[in-house]
């Protein structure tokens, strides 16, 4: 009875790692992990480079007066001249960043950490369900060039479901 | 194209520019830094690089310091447009523009006016402004002329005389 018990706890964990490793890529894919930076500035594109225009962070992740993120991003993308936009445009707070100073992403049990440590499990799934900036990362506009953005590797229902397997499995980490 | 990329017709705006009313009627993806300067003839504003970069292209949009050449009109909304135009009559305007005279500022000057919008946004937030909030809020307005040292000096001008 009890080896039985541990197989199903086996295969639970198994099936919540599975899980993680799905909301990982999209964590670190780079329309997410471009504003989860460790550094006090921004990323762009999919290569990750520095954000141009000398863009900090500022005290409150949303720039400084006069070169804040909304200098530049507005309430929605303006495909007209490739800016991305959506509501509250900033960086994630520090305590959420995803890289190290290097700017490469910290491993994925650091990441599956730091998201346990700032949302419970309900609240983690209402925000990869509607909170704007992440529903961003699927309609992330078009570049200057006229070019669509990339997408995150999984569908926004795909995430979403993925996260809902992470919480119910207990939410287990590598 | 419009802003979904789709094909738009032209429309009419009633914006609030430097406290005057104004109707245009534009493609909604036109800049807001074009329809002030090809639709209302507002020159003073400045196009510079056209992605935001230079810092030329600087207005008020809500009291925000705004690239107004990366902003499609139809995302205006009702905001307040205030433009290098209006500085004379904004109060801490005014007392920037003296101190920019003062201070012998510029050389070329096609980058000045979005110097000094960014300038009146700081100065709006923080009226005593240390060299790092100067250089962190005007980093992203060049001046190919290098009057950055005389900029640093008319801010600080500016911040003593509206002490």
């Amino acid at each position: 009875m009890l080896q039985f018990s541990l197989v199903i706890l086996l295969a639970a964990d198994a099936a919540g790692l599975a899980a993680w490793e799905k909301i990982h890529s999209v964590l670190t894919s780079p329309r997410c992990i471009n504003c989860h930076t460790a550094t006090n500035y921004p990323q762009q594109g999919d290569d990750r480079h520095r954000h141009f225009a000398n863009v900090i962070r500022g005290k409150q992740d949303k720039g400084v007066i006069a070169l804040s993120c909304a200098t530049c991003h507005q309430a929605k993308n303006a495909d007209s001249t490739g800016l991305p936009g959506a509501h509250n445009w900033q960086l994630a707070p520090l305590s959420m960043k995803w890289q190290d100073l290097n700017d490469r992403p910290l491993p994925s049990a650091e990441i599956c950490r730091s998201v346990k440590s700032h949302l419970d499990g309900p609240h983690l799934v209402k925000h990869h369900e509607e909170e704007a900036l992440v529903l961003w990362a699927w309609n992330p506009g078009r570049r200057p060039d006229g070019t669509m953005r990339t997408l995150p590797p999984l569908t926004h229902a795909e995430f979403v479901e993925a996260t809902r397997q992470w919480v119910k499995a207990g939410r287990p980490c590598p | 194209m419009g802003e979904g990329g789709e094909a738009m017709s032209m429309t009419t705006y009633d914006l609030q520019v430097n406290g005057r009313r104004k109707s245009v009627t534009v493609d909604p993806s036109t800049p807001l830094l074009w329809v002030l300067r090809e639709d209302l003839k507002m020159t003073g504003t400045k196009y510079g690089c056209g992605i935001g970069a230079c810092g030329a292209c600087t207005v008020h949009l809500g009291g925000v310091a705004t690239r107004s050449c990366v902003v499609p009109i139809a995302l205006v909304g009702g905001r307040s447009i205030t433009t290098i135009e209006g500085m004379g009559r904004d109060p801490v305007g005014r007392v920037v523009q003296d101190a920019w005279v003062e201070k012998d500022v510029v050389q070329c000057g096609y980058c000045q006016s979005g110097q000094i919008m960014s300038v009146v946004a700081l100065l709006k937030s923080n009226r005593k402004p240390t060299d790092t909030n100067i250089e962190e809020s005007l980093g992203g307005n060049l001046c190919r002329c290098g009057t950055y040292v005389r900029i640093r000096e008319a801010v600080k001008r500016a911040a003593e005389k509206l002490a």
